[in-house]
């Protein structure tokens, strides 16, 4: 074994030292330098996205990481009672704003390590059979008690929509996802929603600081709604932006009008726009929201 | 002193370098002295870039006047996981161009995660009158349109070979671009593609190209067609069935068995797009030939899987999905002592519960029972110390080790340790270990062995790990080897990175996601090292001037490179350009 012994300070040559910075960030490792919890918050907390939930969201399941807990005896020394069974919903912490369900990996992005072209090849089924797998991520990631989720045809659906041998087959089920007023564009993962307020409310959450105003998610009783409850505020009006999406055609068109399944065969990509500018996408907009009001 | 290197005549050493082939034999000869550097240069045939942006196409063009075969890659590997944002970059488009009026005789262009666009397609097309072989490996940005060009113009075209690539698939119809007179396709692999390719088309290529060995269907081709593509191309060696289902009908059952019997060399299968159970036996009559089986996209469960691996004798590569369980790949570990690869991929990738009876047990069979397993892929629900143990002891000859336990940060399920004992074990025994993917709960202690033991290490992809920057300070100061180092979701930063700067320039690349890298670390990092292109990925906190150096940078991206920085930045790309 190695004689590396975690006691020594290990300083390690360096580029010149004459650089005006340098005493924040000095080019040596010693040990019990002190990490600096407050930025980590800092940068936690504008880390909104439901999508990028990350291992920082999840309790550890043994030890903290304290820079000192370098033995692993130390990591053991913490109380088995805190390490609950491997698949307990414990594994996840359950927020109001989160999409996970309990035992259900889907919001952290990029985890489990599956590329992404296989991942969209398997929502590509053109029949589903007794396939398991990825059929039941939309059932796990739907909300307890979504009206959305009339049935789980819904999610499997998609398998029907994207039908080998005649006309397109969908090679990706990530789709662009662009706001008005913001540079950076981000996708979106249709497979995993199988109704417009499952999406409608990921995108809120992911465009989070740009749409929702805090005080739509507190109930008349002043709790938060839990995310079933919750209303998209991008599909009933009341915000100042509206989704929009373009088809396969080229045309822009409210999100909302068609069927589901229909949506999820010609989407091609997302734009939350200003409303001021989505006059004259679709009249049945304009009645139903009419109607919403009187 | 006699000067012997002036005692050969040139052409006398150009024959002489023509025998080597490898790459870095071949960069060993060019720095012996300045004469072999020269004549090595002109008589360099292939050359392979890892990075393109570690050096620019003028400068390889420059250098190496007469290439036949180019090898680029672009993105970085965690682009395979969506954690890299559209446009980063990877363009191949500069490539190509430079290329064109550089190498009028090139052969082979292989390209790896980069964008190419249906222009660079037809440039290609036109500009290489010899053009044999084109790899686009998950590539992007391309249509069929390109596809067409590429048909219609490359009459020597050997290898078409899309694999995993993303295509706008406008329709089948570029296939019936290749001429008549066509004949000399030995490779085609358009699996990635969605839409249906005329079969007639596919028929009369077939036809006109005798020598095709290997042929990789999509999707959209039925399995009754399968039937009558395969008697026409007798002599594959490979072959990628479209879609694996059909009604069940016994003529088209046994049509298929005697067609995959008389295509006498094949060896190689894959496909499998949602496999019927019921057509699966139709290869059991020419199972002990096979020697690679892909089953990773057949998704369903059968009890003729295991049968049909159990009966394949011979296979030295087996990808499959964990429908196979513990139990199949008991039966596997019984059956096939000459398997070097196995990859076994989730059916149900996001679902803490386990749906299938696949657990360690599975991954320590074969490891008992398969003497020559080098390249293990593993994705599971559980292990332990004592399971990674076994296996490092019984397969000292590992190369590549990749586990993936689905749930972050799991402890050995049976002691509730972390899995640092396992891990250590597996670099301990497997002295030529080249890759390795960590998982589970492991702390600091994990890099200290990895560190230690891991000098032939390559490349390591790191998850959910550590407790500090000791752990990252162990990898780059212990791994010699150390080419890619691939971190997300770590406690890693500063000090472990500043304080390995130097060992970043001998390394391809390094990537951290979410972990504790601040912004003035970068621009430090950036300063310091002008041969490093340390470039910071933003996300929409705002442009880096208004960002505080004590802030945490989301994504990480460092390589070494010739070029200086690169001119094709997206605006959510930062790099250190000056004080």
């Amino acid at each position: 074994m190695s004689t590396v012994s975690r006691e020594d300070n290990l300083v390690l040559s360096s580029e010149d030292s004459s650089c005006p910075d340098e005493s924040e960030l000095e080019l040596g490792l010693g040990l019990g330098f002190s990490r600096r919890p407050g930025l980590k918050s800092q940068s936690l907390s504008t880390n909104q996205y439901a999508r990028i939930l990350t291992a920082k969201d999840f309790p550890s399941m043994v030890s903290s990481r304290s820079a000192t807990s370098l033995a692993s005896s130390t990591s053991s020394s913490s109380s088995p009672s805190s390490v609950t069974r491997p698949n307990a919903t414990a594994g996840i912490k359950r927020t109001a704003d989160s999409v996970v369900a309990a035992n259900c990996l889907s919001q952290v992005v990029g985890w489990p390590p599956v590329g992404a072209y296989r991942m969209n090849s398997f929502n590509n089924h053109a029949k589903s059979p007794a396939t398991n797998g990825f059929n039941s991520v939309n059932e796990k990631s739907m909300d307890n008690g979504t009206e959305a989720r009339k049935s789980t045809d819904n999610g499997i659906d998609n398998s029907n929509v994207s039908t080998t041998g005649k006309g397109h087959l969908k090679s990706t089920w990530f789709v662009k996802v662009n706001m008005d007023g913001l540079p950076i564009g981000r996708k979106v993962d249709l497979r995993v929603h199988n109704s417009y307020e499952s999406l409608a409310l990921t995108l809120e959450e992911m465009f989070d600081d740009h749409t929702v105003a805090v005080s739509s998610r507190i109930g008349s009783n002043g709790k938060e709604h839990g995310r079933a409850e919750r209303r998209s505020t991008l599909l009933d009006g009341s915000s100042k932006f509206v989704l929009t999406y373009e088809d396969k055609d080229g045309d822009w068109m409210l999100v909302g009008d068609v069927p589901w399944g229909m949506f999820l065969s010609s989407v091609r990509r997302l734009r939350i726009m200003r409303t001021s500018e989505a006059n004259g996408l679709a009249p049945k907009y304009e009645e139903k929201n009419s109607r919403q009001r009187s | 002193m006699p000067r012997i290197a002036y005692a050969f005549p040139d052409e006398v050493l150009e024959h002489v370098f023509s025998f080597i082939h490898s790459d870095q034999d071949r960069n060993a000869i060019s720095l012996v002295c300045k004469s072999w550097y020269e004549i090595e240069r002109w008589c360099r045939r292939s050359i392979f870039v890892g990075n393109c942006y570690a050096v620019s196409p003028v400068m390889v063009v420059k250098r190496f006047p007469k290439l036949r075969s180019i090898s680029l890659k672009g993105k970085p590997h965690f682009a395979d996981f969506n954690l890299v944002p559209e446009d980063w970059g990877g363009y191949a488009c500069p490539w190509i161009e430079a290329m064109a009026s550089a190498y009028p005789w090139l052969e082979e262009i292989r390209l790896k995660r980069m964008v190419l666009t249906d222009e660079s397609l037809e440039l290609i097309s036109k500009s290489f009158k010899n053009f044999q072989v084109l790899v686009l490996s998950s590539c992007e940005g391309f249509s069929t349109d390109g596809l067409a060009a590429i048909a219609a113009n490359c009459r020597n075209l050997r290898e078409l070979d899309l694999r995993e690539s993303e295509v706008e698939d406008l329709s089948g119809h570029w296939l019936s671009q290749f001429p008549d007179s066509f004949t000399s396709l030995v490779s085609l692999n358009i699996s990635c593609l969605g839409s249906e390719v005329s079969t007639c088309a596919l028929e009369r290529l077939l036809a006109g190209c005798p020598n095709l060995q290997s042929l990789r269907l999509n999707r959209a081709v039925p399995l009754e067609k399968l039937v009558n593509l395969l008697g026409r191309s007798p002599n594959l060696v490979e072959l990628g069935t479209g879609a694996y289902t059909s009604e069940m009908q016994p003529d088209v059952f046994s049509d298929l068995s005697r067609a995959f019997v008389g295509c006498k060399q094949l060896k190689s299968l894959s496909g499998f797009w949602d496999a019927m159970p019921y057509y699966l036996p139709a290869v059991y009559p020419i199972s002990s030939r096979l020697t690679s089986l892909n089953l990773s996209y057949a998704t369903t469960e059968s009890p003729y899987l295991v049968k049909l691996v159990s009966e394949c004798r011979n296979l030295q590569r087996l990808w499959v999905m964990d429908y196979i369980e513990d139990s199949g790949l008991e039966a596997l570990a019984v059956s096939c002592k000459d398997l070097r690869e196995l990859r076994v991929f989730p059916s149900d990738p996001f679902g803490l519960e386990p749906n299938v009876a696949l657990t360690e047990r599975g991954l320590v069979s074969v490891s008992e029972g398969c003497p020559e397993l080098q390249s293990v892929l593993y994705f599971c629900r559980q292990m332990s110390n004592a399971a990674l143990v076994t296996i490092a002891r019984n397969r000292p000859n590992m190369t590549r080790f990749r586990l993936c336990i689905i749930e972050p940060r799991k402890p050995d399920y049976l002691t509730l340790q972390p899995l640092d004992a396992g891990f250590g074990a597996i670099v301990e025994h497997c002295k030529n270990l080249r890759r390795l993917s960590l998982s589970g709960l492991l702390t600091d202690r994990v890099f200290e062995y990895i560190g230690s033991y891991g000098k032939k290490l390559e490349m390591l992809s790191v998850a959910f790990a550590g407790d500090s920057d000791l752990g990252l300070h162990y990898v780059l100061s212990g791994c010699d080897n150390l080419r890619k180092l691939e971190v997300r979701d770590c406690p890693f930063g500063d000090k472990a990175l500043l304080a390995n700067a130097a060992k970043l320039e001998t390394m391809r690349s390094l990537w951290m996601s979410s972990c504790n890298v601040s912004f003035g670390a970068c621009k430090l990092l950036g300063q310091k090292m002008p041969r490093l292109n340390v470039e910071v990925i933003i996300d929409e906190r705002g442009p880096p001037d208004s960002m505080p150096e004590s802030c945490l940078v989301e994504k990480l991206y460092i390589y070494r490179t010739v070029a200086g920085p690169r001119m094709d930045m997206p605006g959510f790309v930062w790099r250190y350009t000056g004080p």
